[in-house]
């Protein structure tokens, strides 16, 4: 019986991949290539059973991607709970963000809500103020859409110059994920609408009680009361038992923990939307109300998380592009830093508000480049450069920051966020 | 049966017909009491206040007990909690400071979150008296108005913040980022140079932290069961956690816990008063160190029935917990994390 080894760590795993192609590179003309003991060793897991059917009734991940996760950077907020962490795009591929992985914010942390004690009330200019259950909310016909969800403040700590070493932490405050859910439409049509209804606002359970004023041409439009998420029930984070789904839009208005919704004639002017979620500009004024997450894109790979450790010869570069406007129809790749730029593919399904993957495959001669990439969506709408975009807004209003991200990848594959004349 | 005849008192029971205006029939007419008990939002014209009044110099003592301990005395923001006074003239500044004063559009907008969200960790615990009073000192803290002011329903909208005004809608549609353009694609530009980079200022969280983690969970995987404390109730902890949310806006317990507005709590019980290194404690905590004394189930019940009884003096903006059965289901679960 041959010595068997260890079980490979990832990082393992990688640097013996590159240890046996440099030493197939310097062998002689007739390769003596050393026998690859992934083949020749027996592993323990060609051996021994493996587990039940009973061992993980609800599946995780395997062992080997336990550092896929959502990370925080604590210096960002005061505590834990009315905090962000980011979804890391480097591990992910195809458009659909899995549960487990979708960035999480909160103003007054994650509210465990029991289903049988939740109601969704519509109050205000209605002509019936109506409460449902959860049993009355499955009742109604259900639509099912694809959608991304960015946080307003996505790339903000971006602002004033290159200062987070990642796409988690510059562009992972967004999912892409599938939600089941009720036209919001039908259960203000349940209600009946008064002639003056003009806005609405919805309202968590949370600690928070999280509210935002939404026009009602666009609740009318496509949002949806969502239960469920890539098919199973609503994360608890993301708030179980009910959802606001508003498309396109700034994540905050995307209420979870839905328990209200008033009818009115007018905004409402909370904190969500004059305290925070307004663009300051440089004049010292702010915009309000600045609901569309513009069309925007990244690489995720490469990318600082992910250096390419394969060195030169063909390489894969991928990334997600986005609008709250449409579809993305087109991006383009440069290697120089905006000198020359190439189509990208654009693979998987292109649905309206939703994540698109692209990809671009080249051979890679291993000196440094400048990676961008540029988004174009459905209404013709193209992603501006950071210069571009302080030209008009200055570098103060932390939100909407759909900028072109530039990573320099080095000689050893290692990338860094940087920005470029 | 009771309650099918309150139902039926409150003459909101529909015998026949649809209840609703949708051609579904699904749902059912809300109360005018449940209504009320969720309505509780205030628009800048005043529409959602509810009958009340409250002084600067009421304000001020209900600010210090329950609100001070993030916002400051003076509302002006403990380490990263949100900064409420000054920042006057700031907006166009290199480091905006956007406060109730300086930046807030609507008086309102401060009525209504702190009602329904405030203080972080006890929300809605406020009567409408108490939300008036620290309104009217917010506005005080701002220099806005004069100490002797009384906020109330009556002349809540004769009160008009200082930047009302410096709010526009949208109108990003209207930039030149917004105009069709055409975008080269070749030959571009002759020259690039970088001209900033992430690893000068080095704020990015380390990677290692998630290798190190990434192999404990690996091993977590397998599932073993949690080592038990032979002495300590399962039950009673569990339910002690529950309460513990209640502690958990200001204070960690567990391996990876940092103190936070309040200390680490690992190993209290037995603990000599005020020794959690690296942490800022009030006079009156340090006075009981000095006094000797050690953390005991009676005193930590006392202490958490009444904090500012028990410790007159101590920063801690906690009521207290009424019930003794959370009590002591918090003690039992804070000695399930001794070190």
């Amino acid at each position: 019986m041959s010595e068997r080894l260890k079980s490979p760590t990832r990082r393992n795993l990688l640097k013996g991949g590159a240890l046996l192609s440099g030493a197939a590179l310097t062998g002689a003309a007739v390769p003596a290539r050393a026998d690859d003991p992934a083949i020749t060793n027996l592993q323990p897991w060609m051996q021994e059973l493996g587990d039940g059917v009973d061992a993980m009734p609800y599946g995780a991940p395997s062992q080997y991607e336990a550092h896929v996760k959502r990370r925080t950077v604590e210096w960002l907020t005061a505590d834990r709970i009315s905090s962000i962490n980011f979804t890391p795009l480097h591990e992910l591929d195809g458009i659909i963000t899995p549960n487990g992985l979708c960035f999480e914010r909160h103003h007054g942390g994650v509210a465990h809500v029991d289903p049988a004690q939740h109601r969704l009330m519509i109050n205000g200019l209605v002509e019936t103020e109506l409460v449902f259950t959860m049993e009355d909310i499955m009742r109604f016909p259900r639509e099912n859409r694809i959608y991304f969800l960015e946080c307003a403040a996505n790339s903000g700590m971006e602002w004033r110059g290159a200062q987070l070493n990642g796409c988690q932490f510059t562009h992972g405050m967004i999912h892409n994920v599938m939600y089941t859910g009720v036209p919001l439409r039908l259960l203000l049509e349940e209600a009946g609408l008064k002639t003056n209804a003009k806005w609405l606002m919805p309202e968590g359970a949370d600690a928070a009680a999280m509210t935002r004023s939404i026009p009602l041409e666009k609740a009318l439009d496509d949002c949806l009361v969502a239960f469920k998420m890539n098919g199973e029930a609503l994360r608890p984070e993301q708030g179980y038992p009910l959802r606001l789904v508003v498309p396109g839009w700034e994540g905050n208005m995307w209420i979870k923990w839905l328990r209200r919704i008033e009818v009115g004639d007018e905004p409402w002017h909370h904190r969500e939307e004059t305290s925070k979620y307004t663009d300051l500009m440089a004049n010292g004024k702010a915009r309000r109300f600045t609901w569309e997450m513009d069309c925007k894109s990244v690489i995720t790979n490469p990318s600082p998380q992910a250096p390419l450790l394969h060195k030169s010869g063909h390489t894969v570069l991928t990334g997600v592009a986005w609008s709250g406007r449409g579809t993305i129809p087109r991006v383009d790749i440069t290697l120089d830093g905006g000198k020359n730029w190439h189509a990208a593919r654009l693979d998987g399904p292109s649905f309206d508000k939703s994540m698109h993957r692209f990809y671009f495959e080249f051979d890679w001669d291993g000196t440094p480049l400048l990676l961008q990439s540029r988004a174009h969506d459905s209404t013709g709408y193209i992603q501006p450069t950071k210069n571009e975009l302080r030209a008009v807004r200055g570098e103060n209003s932390i939100y909407h920051n759909n900028a072109i991200q530039t990573w320099h990848l080095r000689e050893n594959g290692e990338a860094e966020n940087v920005e470029i004349s | 049966m009771l309650k099918f005849l309150s139902i039926l008192a409150t003459g909101t029971l529909l015998l026949t017909g649809s209840a609703t205006a949708g051609s579904f029939n699904l749902g059912r007419a809300a109360t005018p009491a449940e209504v009320a008990a969720w309505n509780i939002d205030v628009r800048p014209d005043g529409q959602g206040l509810p009958d009340g009044r409250g002084t600067v110099e009421q304000g001020d003592e209900i600010f210090a007990e329950r609100c001070a301990v993030c916002h400051g005395d003076f509302a002006e923001g403990v380490d990263r909690w949100p900064v409420l006074s000054g920042g006057d003239d700031t907006l166009t500044s290199d480091r905006p400071v956007k406060t109730i004063g300086s930046y807030w559009p609507y008086l309102s907008t401060v009525f209504d979150y702190v009602n329904r969200a405030m203080p972080f960790g006890d929300a809605q615990s406020l009567k409408p008296d108490e939300v008036y009073a620290i309104t009217a000192f917010l506005l005080y803290a701002n220099d806005l108005v004069e100490d002797d002011f009384e906020l109330s329903h009556e002349n809540f909208t004769s009160v008009r913040l200082p930047n009302e005004d410096g709010f526009y809608m949208d109108d990003r549609e209207a930039s030149p980022i917004f105009k069709k353009r055409n975008v080269c694609m070749t030959d571009c530009k002759a020259d690039v140079k970088i001209t900033a980079r992430a690893q000068v200022l080095d704020v990015t969280p380390e990677e290692t932290e998630t290798e190190t983690e990434a192999v404990s969970a690996a091993s977590a995987s397998v599932s073993h069961p949690e080592p038990v404390i032979a002495a300590l109730d399962d039950a009673l902890i569990e339910k002690g956690a529950k309460v513990f949310k209640k502690c958990k806006a200001c204070h960690q317990v567990g391996d990876k816990a940092k103190n936070r507005v309040g200390p680490i709590l690992n190993g209290i019980i037995g603990q000599q008063a005020a020794v959690v290194s690296g942490f800022k404690y009030s006079k009156a905590l340090k006075k009981l160190n000095d006094d000797g004394l050690v953390w005991s189930d009676e005193n930590l019940d006392a202490f958490l029935t009444k904090p500012k009884t028990f410790v007159k003096g101590t920063k801690m903006a906690f009521a207290g917990l009424k019930k003794e059965k959370d009590r002591v289901a918090l003690i039992e679960y804070l000695k399930s994390h001794s070190q």
